[in-house]
């Protein structure tokens, strides 16, 4: 449907990606760890290796919760925009069909909140 | 010459008088097509056909208006007087309870002011005079309200941090975004959909769970000024509820092609109105520490129950519960647990302090929320407690996903499941767009144009347009004080003025 409105009325997206000077925003949750209360947004770069986003950006994002350290990244299950998703480590973002407001879901088996509480 | 004697004027009574001010004062314009001089009434696609059909159950004339005004606001002057000379901020249960000050000084406050310019807007623009001088008055009401809060609050700033600049604040801070960008989305809509959202969803459905939960809530820990406050804001509150009605049964019964659009209002402005609510809910159950009730137990008494009377009578006019009142009652049980927890996480940025709640709290919260506290919560609090016990008092260092819609971070859960974040998307002119529930996703997905623009303060951080890219760079920019107005209550100088005196009143009993 459409707007109600006096005139013509249309505007541009006010968070386009060109607005945020070369990165663009990706969204990351890590499932069943909700002392985190909400997932994140990341401003990157799309030609950040995948790789790198996990090992110099979401330690200092997640690091202060005990599973951080515990993670076996090889055993990770992600979804990409509501999509089953397996990550190219050494490709980039972009590669990865990761694009400007992508959110990732990611979920640790094993690991599932402090004493296995998913809202921990 | 004779003097001829003065003519004996016969006295009107209030029933005329009423009628001279609405009905006499209105006309059909010569000059100018009506169209061009209301050129907002037809729009929105509500079909009028009789003005004259609009009744005002309260008949109130200006000169009755002011006489009642004037004498509220002496009681009120004089009641904030004398709670400035005694002293009354110290006789407050605790200085955590001034936090909800703040959040209402900040949040709802300034959108008192909105009201008063959203309804001096819609006064001008409907062709009745009925309808009109209901929102003129009400216009006055509302900028009086925000005049008042301030003026009973002003007290509170002399000793307390965050309540220096919440008109600034409520333009700029992250969370304040979320009751600004509610009310502007109502402002910038049409005069009859204005009435819906702010009159009826907002006044008529919600009002109870916003004021009797602050006002009570100042009663029950020892604000005597907020108190009063809210008693002198109650009967223009009655008279708004009243107007909040009227508009709806007046817009349902002049055409039956009203009801469609007026149904879809009411399900878009329920879920506005009831997520810009967690703020209260949080509020409930966790910044007053003497507690009215809980969230859940209000939302049965206040939406369940009297909701249900009303859609029950609105239902011959073929209108039926708002959409998603269900969700909203999965919800209550864990609505301000999640709400605090954002707040919890993010108290570095915020104009408040947030704490853990005491064992004795927690007790209060385990017989409130049976199902779920000890379950999900509880043992939240209890890693937290660890965490701050180890000098790591937990703050999330990386700013949250937000939903385009209500501007809230993304903390919501599945309906059912307290476990997983619900998330919704949509895309539109190929751009994503990220929502927190079905209900803010339906609002974008009818009027994409308008939700394109939200203003999101975690996107406007990133664009750079907060003042920089440090925590400390945006509180300046927010016009905070960085160590003063933020982080947790423990160790704020809050805790430590209302300490001292504490000690000083042990050591000096009366």
């Amino acid at each position: 449907m459409t707007v109600s409105a006096i005139s013509r009325y249309e505007f541009k997206a006010r968070d386009r990606v060109e607005n945020f000077h070369g990165n663009q925003i990706v969204y990351w949750h890590w499932e069943e760890h909700l002392m985190f209360c909400a997932p994140i947004a990341l401003p990157m770069p799309p030609s950040m290796p995948f790789r790198a986003a996990l090992e110099t950006v979401l330690p200092g994002c997640y690091g202060a919760h005990p599973d951080w350290s515990k993670i076996d990244w090889s055993k990770v299950t992600w979804m990409l925009d509501s999509r089953p998703f397996k990550p190219n480590m050494d490709a980039s973002l972009a590669e990865n069909n990761i694009g400007h407001k992508s959110v990732l879901r990611f979920w640790t088996p094993g690991l599932q909140g402090i004493d296995g509480i998913p809202t921990c | 010459m004779n003097a001829m004697p003065p003519l004996k004027q016969r006295k009107l009574s209030l029933k005329e008088r009423y009628s001279h001010l609405t009905r006499g004062l209105g006309w059909e314009t010569t000059y100018q097509p009506m169209d061009k001089v209301f050129p907002y009434v037809s729009y929105e696609g509500i079909k009028i056909h009789d003005w004259e059909a609009w009744e005002d159950p309260f008949r109130l004339t200006m000169d009755a208006y002011w006489k009642y005004q004037a004498e509220k606001e002496r009681k009120l002057y004089a009641v904030i007087e004398s709670f400035a000379q005694n002293n009354g901020h110290l006789n407050i249960t605790d200085a955590r309870y001034v936090n909800a000050l703040k959040l209402f000084l900040t949040g709802v406050s300034p959108l008192e002011y909105s009201a008063h310019r959203g309804y001096a807007h819609v006064g001008r623009h409907f062709v009745g005079a009925g309808p009109r001088i209901a929102c003129q008055m009400q216009a006055i009401d509302e900028l009086r309200h925000a005049q008042t809060q301030m003026h009973t609050m002003s007290h509170y700033n002399k000793f307390f941090d965050g309540l220096h600049d919440a008109r600034h604040m409520h333009d700029r801070v992250w969370y304040l975004s979320v009751p600004k960008s509610f009310f502007e989305d109502a402002c910038s809509a049409g005069p009859f959909e204005f009435l819906t959202s702010i009159s009826f969803s907002f006044e008529y459905v919600l009002t109870n769970l916003l004021f009797v939960p602050f006002m009570s809530g100042a009663a029950y820990n020892g604000d005597m000024a907020t108190v009063t406050f809210g008693f002198s804001a109650q009967s223009d509150e009655a008279r708004h509820m009243t107007l909040g009605l009227e508009i709806i049964k007046f817009m349902l019964e002049q055409d039956e092609g009203n009801v469609p659009i007026v149904q879809r209002w009411i399900d878009k402005w329920f879920w506005r109105g009831y997520r810009l609510l967690g703020l209260v809910s949080m509020m409930m159950d966790y910044m007053l520490p003497k507690r009215i009730m809980s969230w859940a137990e209000a939302w049965e008494m206040y939406f369940e129950q009297a909701g249900d009377a009303l859609f029950e009578d609105l239902s011959r006019y073929g209108i039926r519960k708002p959409k998603y009142h269900e969700v909203a009652s999965k919800e209550k049980h864990r609505l301000s647990h999640e709400v605090w927890s954002i707040f919890y996480n993010y108290t570095h940025a915020a104009a408040f302090h947030t704490w853990l709640p005491t064992e004795d709290e927690m007790k209060w919260l385990s017989a409130k929320y049976p199902d779920t506290f000890d379950k999900y919560y509880r043992p939240r609090f209890k890693c937290w407690s660890e965490m701050a016990a180890e000098g790591k008092r937990f703050y999330n260092p990386t700013l949250p996903q937000l939903c385009t819609t209500c501007q809230i971070p993304m903390g919501f859960t599945e309906p059912d499941d307290p476990t997983t974040i619900c998330f919704r998307s949509a895309e539109y002119k190929g751009e994503r767009y990220h929502f927190c529930s079905d209900g803010c996703k339906d609002i974008f997905c009818y009027e994409p144009e308008k939700y394109v623009q939200s203003w999101l303060p975690v996107h406007q951080i990133y664009m750079g347009n907060c003042g920089g890219a440090e925590v400390k760079d945006v509180l300046d920019w927010y016009h905070l004080n960085f160590g003063v107005d933020n982080f947790d209550y423990e160790g704020s100088p809050d805790q430590k003025l209302w300490d001292e005196w504490q000690a000083q009143k042990a050591a000096n009993p009366v």
